[in-house]
């Protein structure tokens, strides 16, 4: 992608519509990953004026609609710099947002000539890509940090600085909820084979669906809940919760050898699958360190691998003698 | 006191939690830049330098020391993606890298 900023000002407004709402929808789900762009340049919001701030944020449609819609009632420039379609987090990590980009966009912007001041406010989260000396040094202007979050800009700009809680990153009920549509995306195929699965054999096929739709669900909902530290031995605690309740509906009131056998193989299997699936939420998480994360791969991957494989022997076994009669 | 403050800032041992943060006390300048980038409250304001306070909170992102004028601050930053890194081992890749249509 070329960066073709707007050397123009682009109007925009604090207030979201209908299209908004449905692109949101959509990236929420996990379509179109990379098509969720504005375009790069320098927005007015309101009608700003020589002195009016000018507040940075990235390409993403999500990073641009909630910058917008957080300033409803003020004026002020917005500096959209071209992160290829991704968001403020992960682009700054990935240096998209990044010193190199803001100074490019400051001059393509002509931002030097548009406002009096030499201030710009950047999301905290962009720090990671930034350097503010860089950014001093390579055009004059000062970078202060603003607020984690777009919906405390406004206090952050009546104050005038953020407060403790400002900077802190958090992670809410909500921003944990919107993981679930795009998680599931990534495991569709998994999901269809479980599908397919369901109508060869429908009661193993549907709890191994059932179960990793309600990990993929449960678990992020549940994270602050369920106990332990690592999210892989939280997540095959609720592997083990939600495979009892199959279990007990076997085993219930009584079972044979080859009940038992099953049931024991399916904790081994599905236990394991959903801490792996939580593992792989480290990603989203704003507290995973790559120290931390190395760690607890190191430590529950083998652990979850020899749950499998013996679950897979056991299952075998199991198959094999109720079709060889000796079960 | 003056003097023993003068010698306390050479010998002031650098700090290192758990993870990759190691924290240079004596080339602080007290700028505050670390106060404001870090999500995690890692730092606390001091009187003459910061103090590093919740060490095992950092995730390494990185931004205090792409933002620190004075190198105080060293953090071996990086992607915390289990799924990015188990790609990057199958891959026999080194490097771990946020996919194309990963990370939004
Ligand atoms: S690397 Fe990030 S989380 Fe760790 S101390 Fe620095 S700013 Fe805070
Ligand atoms: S950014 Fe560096 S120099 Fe500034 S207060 Fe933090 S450690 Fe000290």
């Amino acid at each position: 992608m070329s960066s073709d900023y707007a050397s123009d000002l682009l109007p925009t407004v604090a207030r979201l519509g209908k299209e908004e709402r449905r692109d949101h929808a959509k990236a929420r789900l996990g379509f179109d990953r990379m098509g969720h762009r504005v375009r790069p340049g320098l927005y007015t919001l309101g009608s700003p004026n020589r002195e009016s701030k000018v507040l940075v944020t990235a390409n993403y449609t999500l990073s641009f609609d909630a910058l917008r819609s957080a300033l409803v009632g003020r004026d002020a420039f917005l500096l959209v710099l071209d992160t290829q379609g991704i968001n403020v987090w992960c682009a700054a990590g990935k240096g998209t947002f990044g010193t190199d980009e803001l100074l490019k966009a400051i001059e393509a912007t002509l931002l030097a000539e548009r406002v009096e001041h030499r201030d710009l406010i950047l999301p905290q989260l962009s720090a990671p890509g930034v350097s503010a000396k860089a950014v001093k040094e390579g055009s004059g202007f000062t970078v202060k940090y603003g607020p984690v979050r777009a919906e405390d800009l406004p206090e952050y700009l009546d104050i005038g600085e953020c407060t403790e809680d400002m900077r802190r990153a958090r992670f809410d009920l909500r921003d944990r909820m919107v993981l679930a549509p795009v998680e599931m995306r990534n495991y569709r195929w998994g999901l269809i084979l479980m599908l397919l699965a369901a109508v060869l054999i429908p009661f193993y096929g549907l709890m191994a669906m059932i179960l990793t739709l309600g990990g993929l669900f449960l678990f992020p909902v549940l994270l602050p809940y369920l106990p332990g530290k690592a999210l892989s031995f939280k997540g095959m605690v609720l592997g083990a919760l939600l495979v009892t309740p199959f279990a007990l509906f076997q085993t219930f009131p009584t079972a044979d050898l080859v009940t038992v056998i099953a049931v024991v193989a399916e904790y081994l299997l599905l236990v394991p699958w959903i801490g792996y699936l939580a593992l792989n939420f480290t990603g989203s998480t704003p507290f995973a360190s790559r120290t931390g994360v190395k760690k607890e791969i190191f430590t529950y991957i083998p652990i979850m691998a020899i749950m499998s494989v013996s679950g897979a022997f056991l299952s075998a076994f199991g198959a094999l003698g109720v079709v060889g009669g000796w079960l | 006191m003056m003097e023993i403050g003068v010698l306390d800032l050479e010998q002031l041992p650098t700090i290192k939690p758990i993870n990759t943060l190691v924290f240079h006390p004596g080339r602080c300048v007290n700028c505050g830049m670390c106060l404001q980038v870090c999500p995690h409250r890692v730092f606390t304001p001091g009187e003459r330098r910061v103090r590093m306070v919740n060490g095992a909170d950092c995730m390494e992102c990185g931004a205090c020391q792409k933002n620190c004028p004075a190198n105080a601050i060293e953090v071996d930053s990086g992607v915390g993606c289990a799924s990015a890194m188990i790609i990057a081992a199958l891959k026999g890749r080194d490097e771990v890298k946020c996919g194309e249509d990963c990370c939004r």
